[in-house]
């Protein structure tokens, strides 16, 4: 049996809370002076490897990685202090990656440091595409299970819950494999001070796409970024009778 | 640059045809509409053609061009059959094998990847639910292709639009790949009609690549009421409503005395008031629905993204300030455990 040699991807995005303005020339949101976090699937990524380990399951190591600008490191070590042993960071300060490429990176870091499960987030909540880990198990030929909302390990078997429409449906299959997490999954710890110090110790390797020798060249082409139509509140009214005849006024009864 | 020239030119001339949401082709130029071919993958379950998988073909019938259907699974002949019947199909490509019965991505995507080379595509559309979404990104990077996923309409043959943020922006992206792999949005097009066509039924290839991974049970919310993703009316709970025997009692009464469907936030849900699969938002379903009511949410912008383009978003909730209010077209602020029952009573009578 061998140990679970654990790859976290994590991504820093616009912080969840923050209501997304579009630049002024249509061509993006912006990101300038903007609170950001790591992505909460993400969270949820750490937070499962962590307790694996807690479990008690054969963990050898958690190595987090980034790909993108220097800023991502802020991240990376919130990894740590989490529960990440060390941090690899591939930095990108000029094109934002799609995900095809991510998954072509992760491809090489998962040969490279010889890892047998990848845990990532469903989403990332900016782009909201839903498409690196199932990307990076096609380009592996690895097994796959998205939206998790429970994962057990007996050995080097997985067994994986994984949300779907109406309901949850139970898969089971050997490592190596691909996770994706889903909200229910857990509840990610904060971390602690002391371990926030511990992190800042932690190794954190920096390399460049150059190292990877993968080609950058984007698919698509952003033609234009809008703010989507404002909806307008059509007011209160002061009882039940008003809401049912407002209703029959607009057509919805 | 005479080619680019035009290429622009004829991408203006198909988006300013563009613009109404009818499914006939919207391109005026035939011969380059006769050069598209789109595969619409449809789901089954069970054995039952999976209606709400039918957004895939509409959004090609927009798109204009050739659209077939694509099923696999155990004794699928009759879901063929059935597909053939669906409007603006010219063909199903169907597999009968059992081992395509529970969508499993790692023998499904390259079944699709083979019939898909074999067609020759230049567009590959699924619906982006639970299955498109698990099952696409896959064949795309087999392909080595950058999937556009959750498309609200459609521009031109490379140009889509999708949101982004949760829905607070939204994105036109064009795409330089081929062939191009699209997940739908299935509120945003038309349900599509499983009547009037009369497709053509062939069998596809199959590569009969091994699962790696194993189904093993499934647990489905059962319920009679509307499915909730094309349900035309929803009703919704969030944390207001204080505790699981309250949604249970409060909810559903107004549910049935509405036909709707039952919906909660994720605050509903993380609470244990609701189960996992009715979440509306962006981690959850997107609905859009004539009537959307709403007792006890607040309105944060995750639950927004999945219902903001109801046609009609009706609020109850004892915050007069909550951000609900400020998209809702009728807002009562008042106490929901008076309300609700007292609406439910009325809508009776």
């Amino acid at each position: 049996m061998s140990g679970l040699r654990i790859l976290v991807p994590v991504k820093r995005v616009i912080d969840y809370a923050v209501k997304p303005r579009v630049n002024k020339a249509q061509t993006a949101v912006e990101t300038t002076g903007v609170k950001h976090s790591m992505n909460p699937f993400d969270e949820l990524s750490i937070e499962e490897a962590v307790r694996m380990r807690e479990r008690k399951a054969p963990v050898e190591d958690i190595l987090a990685f980034s790909a993108g600008p220097t800023k991502s490191q802020d991240i990376l070590r919130t990894a740590m202090a989490m529960g990440a042993d060390r941090a690899l960071h591939v930095v990108e300060e000029k094109t934002e990656l799609e995900p095809l490429s991510v998954a072509k990176i992760l491809k090489k870091v998962v040969e490279d440091e010889n890892r047998n499960l990848v845990i990532l987030g469903k989403q990332s909540i900016d782009d909201d595409a839903n498409q690196t880990g199932q990307m990076l198990a096609g380009l592996l030929g690895w097994a796959q299970a998205t939206s998790a909302s429970k994962v057990e390990i007996d050995g080097d078997t997985c067994t994986v819950t994984r949300e779907v429409d109406g309901g949850v449906e139970t898969l089971r299959a050997k490592l190596p494999m691909i996770i994706t997490t889903d909200l229910r999954l857990n509840e990610p710890r904060y971390a602690s001070l002391p371990n926030i110090m511990k992190a800042k110790k932690k190794p954190l390797v920096k390399k460049t796409m150059e190292d990877y020798g993968i080609d950058l060249t984007k698919r698509l082409k952003t033609v234009k970024v809008t703010e989507p139509p404002p909806r307008q509140g059509g007011g209160k009214v002061d009882d039940v009778d008003g809401m049912i005849s407002k209703l029959k006024e607009l057509g919805a009864l | 640059m005479f080619s680019a020239a035009r290429q622009t030119a004829l991408r203006q001339a198909r988006s300013s045809c563009m613009r109404p949401r009818v499914t006939a082709p919207l391109s005026r130029d035939v011969a380059i509409a006769r050069l598209l071919s789109t595969l619409a993958v449809l789901e089954q379950n069970d054995g039952k053609l999976n209606m709400s998988s039918l957004a895939a073909v509409s959004a090609a019938m927009k798109l204009g061009g050739s659209v077939t259907g694509f099923v696999a699974g155990s004794n699928i002949k009759a879901v063929a059959d059935e597909a053939a019947k669906v409007e603006g199909l010219e063909k199903i490509i169907y597999v009968d094998n059992a081992a395509y019965d529970r969508g499993l991505p790692e023998n499904f995507a390259p079944l699709l990847v083979e019939n898909i080379k074999k067609g020759d595509f230049t567009h590959v559309f699924a619906g982006h639910s639970a299955f498109g979404k698990n099952l696409m990104p896959r064949v795309a990077a087999m392909l080595d292709v950058q999937q556009i996923s959750d498309i609200t309409d459609i521009e031109s043959e490379d140009t889509f639009v999708r949101p982004i943020y949760a829905g607070n922006a939204i994105l036109t992206v064009q795409t330089s790949d081929s062939p191009k792999i699209v997940t739908i949005r299935g509120t945003a097009f038309p349900s599509g009609a499983a009547q009037g066509g009369s497709a053509s039924v062939e069998e596809g290839v199959d590569p009969k690549v091994e699962s790696l991974t194993e189904w093993i049970s499934e647990d489905l919310a059962t319920s009679d009421r509307p499915d909730l993703a094309t349900a035309e009316k929803v009703v919704s709970g969030g944390r207001g409503l204080k505790s699981k025997e309250e949604f249970d009692r409060i909810m559903p009464p107004l549910a049935d005395a509405l036909g709707a469907a039952i919906g909660a936030s994720r605050a509903a849900v993380d609470s244990g008031f609701a189960d996992n699969s009715l979440q509306v938002g962006q981690t959850g379903k997107n609905v859009a629905p004539q009537l959307y009511l709403c007792a006890g949410i607040s309105g944060a912008i995750q639950h927004l993204a999945g219902m903001k383009d109801s046609k009609v978003i009706a609020a109850i909730n004892k915050d007069a300030d909550a951000p609900i209010f400020q998209i809702a077209d009728v807002g009562l602020v008042g106490d929901l455990f008076d309300k609700v029952p007292e609406l439910t009573e009325k809508l009776k009578a």
